[in-house]
């Protein structure tokens, strides 16, 4: 491999060409929803976010001074400011309907319904100059097209935090996710080690079924729980919809590939190690807890890592087995019902989808390498 | 906040609780049948019965949690199924009649197949493509690393970022959607994807191939480099080109891998459910089975029976990839 990767044959060339493109596509979705998450939500409305550094046009109504802020020059009456208020940008086109929001170039005097005429400059100002004195307690409607320059903002996150409950919706999937992610290890490590090392009947017949629960589809499970949470709820009083049931559902979900991987592992382990031990008197429970368990860490924490991403990462068995409220609603049942609620506003889903993904982004870069040592040891074997 | 400290406290307590029972059970059987003083006879009788026992007691928290959780929902399920909307009374099999002539089913049965051929399928290939090209490159590392991502985002933040790839804009107006910007900018007309029937199923699936195909490929990559040099040698000593070593040495020795990366990834398109729930909800005939199960478990107040009964058609459904595995997995052991 080595001297192919060196020589710079047309081959090599369009093998490199090759893996850049696939590159491309598969980060190119999430890199597009992080830089939207960034932009100007008016921005980000209506220009694809690979336009995010060029100036945008957008069309946009403001109003003039109230009629109260008026100033009488030669016998006319006059309303002006700024249309912009401070924020950046050309102006190119305006008008006075709103069916022909650009009738107008820059510049040029528009003429109102009932007479009165309209100015606006390139930097936003306006001038509104009528015959009679302006009325009424509002501004008069000015719409303008604008090029804004881009924008990169913080805002988004800062509302979805705050407004649409994400804040509170990260708390709870971490108070779901880590004790779901811990409580499982050491009841799978003790039954990993009696199926790898202990002999007694009925031993092969357990691995089998540890096997074969693997990949029981959790919608087997959904209903039976359910009725049995109501049951339990109804008979000790308490809500059929607690953490406590959630821990303990994705405890009972995780367990056989937890099992599964720990048993591989363990039964990997040297016998001399603890045939030695066995020499010296150890009893399994003192092999177990100061020999394999230590020795077992690469395959727990590439357990840990799997559960903690499946568990943050479920939407289904959040659904069931915990309520709507704000309270217990965890970020991907939150972000399903922005999808639902808030369907066009990209500015509010962006920034709540990244926030739920970023958890798992760190510590899929972070920790990939027991990620992959764990997914090889619980497929290829035997492959 | 204080959901979190509580959620500490259950994590340690929990944790502690379950150290409490494996030391307090191991404890007892130790001084119930004590075996390292008293007469030898006696001891070794007692050192027998406790190895006997604790093996139960190391397996009792486990097997109690996947008794609870996974065997006795998978036997409930089944009686579920022949019982009625609140599973209370008895109905034969007239929830599996409806089942067969219900036109919703049919359309998910249709759709779950449509996945079931084409995702793994894609995924599988994709996957070894790349793990066979990132094989050449110097920064394949890298690279790997950046397909692989996908599988660390969870199905609903998938559906999300591509949801926003497909969005659609009247014509005429700027595309915000990725597709549909390529479309119009290519000259052609912008689409409404998701709501286009049929081909709306490929657009859903090819989210879950971009899941998917970091883990294919992270797994072939491994098996690819796991064959040995020699036979690739003698191959190119014999003359054979890149394209003949890669399918006709390269692949039939890594067959069990590809079937054990095509199962796994078959598995997990039969649960596809996210990702339908999030994009469609099922509709413009983009139905599958475990979306479909979830809907008929809350739909108007929740229909048990036939939640169940379609809960127990995708069970039949993984039987076969189970036994498989079961096998694999008893012939594994043997050989060791």
């Amino acid at each position: 491999m080595a001297a192919a990767a060196s020589a710079k044959s047309p081959l090599t060339w369009a093998v490199h060409a090759g893996v850049l493109f696939l590159v491309v596509i598969w980060t190119l979705p999430t890199f597009g929803l992080f830089v939207s998450s960034l932009r100007d939500k008016d921005q980000l409305a209506v220009s694809g976010w690979w336009t995010a550094l060029t100036a945008s046009e957008q069309r946009k109504i403001g109003r003039s001074g109230a009629p109260d802020t008026q100033i009488e020059e030669d016998g006319k009456y006059v309303l002006q400011g700024n249309v912009l208020e401070g924020a950046g940008g050309t102006i190119t086109k305006f008008g006075v309907r709103s069916q022909q929001p650009a009738a107008f170039d820059v510049g040029e005097t528009a003429e109102m319904p009932r007479g009165e005429m309209m100015t606006v400059e390139p930097d936003g100002d306006y001038r509104l100059v009528s015959d009679e004195p302006w009325t009424g307690s509002r501004g008069k409607r000015i719409f303008y097209t604008v090029t804004a320059p881009p924008r990169f903002t913080l805002e988004n996150y800062s509302n979805v935090l705050r407004a649409n409950g994400l804040g509170q919706s990260f708390i709870n999937s971490l108070t779901v996710t880590i004790p779901s992610t811990v409580i499982p290890i050491l009841i799978a490590a003790f039954a990993a080690y009696a199926l790898a090392w202990m002999k007694f009947p009925g031993r092969a017949l357990l691995i089998a079924a540890v096997v074969g629960l693997l990949v029981v589809p959790l919608q087997m499970s959904l209903i039976p729980l359910l009725r049995l949470y109501n049951e339990a709820g109804l008979i000790l009083g308490v809500p059929a919809k607690t953490y406590v049931g959630i821990w303990l559902a994705h405890t009972g979900f995780g367990l056989p590939l937890a099992i599964y991987l720990l048993r591989n592992y363990i039964a990997g382990l040297p016998r001399e190690i603890m045939e030695s031990a066995k020499v010296d008197g150890a009893s399994d429970f003192d092999i177990f807890l100061k020999i394999v368990l230590p020795l077992s860490f690469p395959a727990l924490a590439s357990f840990a890592i799997f559960q903690f991403l499946w568990v943050w990462n479920d939407l289904l068995v959040a659904m069931v087995f915990l309520g709507n409220g704000d309270d217990q609603l965890v970020l991907t049942g939150r972000l399903r019902e922005l999808l639902g609620s808030r369907g066009g506003n990209w500015e509010i889903l962006t920034a709540s989808a990244f926030i739920s993904i970023i958890v798992p982004l760190i510590v899929f870069f972070g920790l990939q390498r027991y990620l992959v040592r764990g997914l090889l040891a619980g497929s290829v074997k035997g492959g | 906040m204080n959901q979190l400290v509580f959620a500490t406290i259950t994590m340690v307590l929990g944790v502690a609780g379950c150290a409490a029972y494996f030391l307090f059970s191991n404890w007892i059987l130790d001084t119930i049948l004590p075996s390292k003083e008293g007469d030898g006879e006696r001891a070794i009788r007692n050192l027998r019965l406790a190895n006997t026992i604790r093996p139960w007691l190391f397996l009792a928290p486990a097997l109690l949690a996947l008794g609870v959780y996974l065997f006795y929902p998978v036997l409930s399920s089944l009686r579920l199924s022949f019982f009625g909307r609140s599973g209370e009374e008895f109905v034969g099999v007239s929830n599996y009649a409806w089942m067969l002539a219900d036109g919703e089913f049919h359309e998910s049965m249709l759709n779950n197949m449509l996945w079931l051929v084409v995702v793994p399928a894609a995924a599988t290939f994709f996957g070894l493509v790349i793990a066979a090209m990132t094989d050449r490159v110097w920064w394949g590392n890298i690279a790997k690393s950046l397909i692989f991502m996908p599988m660390a985002i969870s199905f609903i933040g998938a559906a999300v970022i591509w949801k926003f790839i497909y969005d659609y804009r009247e014509e005429g107006t700027e595309q915000i959607g990725l597709l549909n910007a390529l479309v119009t900018f290519f000259g052609g007309e912008p689409q409404a994807w998701i709501t286009l029937p049929f081909y709306n199923n490929f657009f859903l699936m090819v989210i879950l191939v971009w899941i998917q195909t970091g883990f294919a490929m992270v797994i072939l990559s491994a098996a690819l480099r796991g064959i040995p040099e020699e036979t690739i040698e003698a191959a190119v000593i014999d003359g054979a080109n890149g394209l003949q070593i890669f399918f006709k040495i390269m692949i039939p020795q890594i067959w069990g891998t590809i079937a054990v990366v095509w199962t796994t990834i078959t598995i997990l398109v039969l649960k596809v459910f996210d990702i339908v729930l999030a994009m469609t909800n099922g509709q413009w005939n983009t139905q599958v089975l475990a979306n479909l199960m979830f809907d008929w478990m809350f739909r108007g107040g929740g229909d048990f029976g036939r939640g169940a009964t379609i809960a127990i058609v995708i069970m039949v459904l993984v039987i076969p990839i189970m036994v498989w595995n079961i096998r694999r997995a008893n012939a594994e052991m043997e050989g060791r």
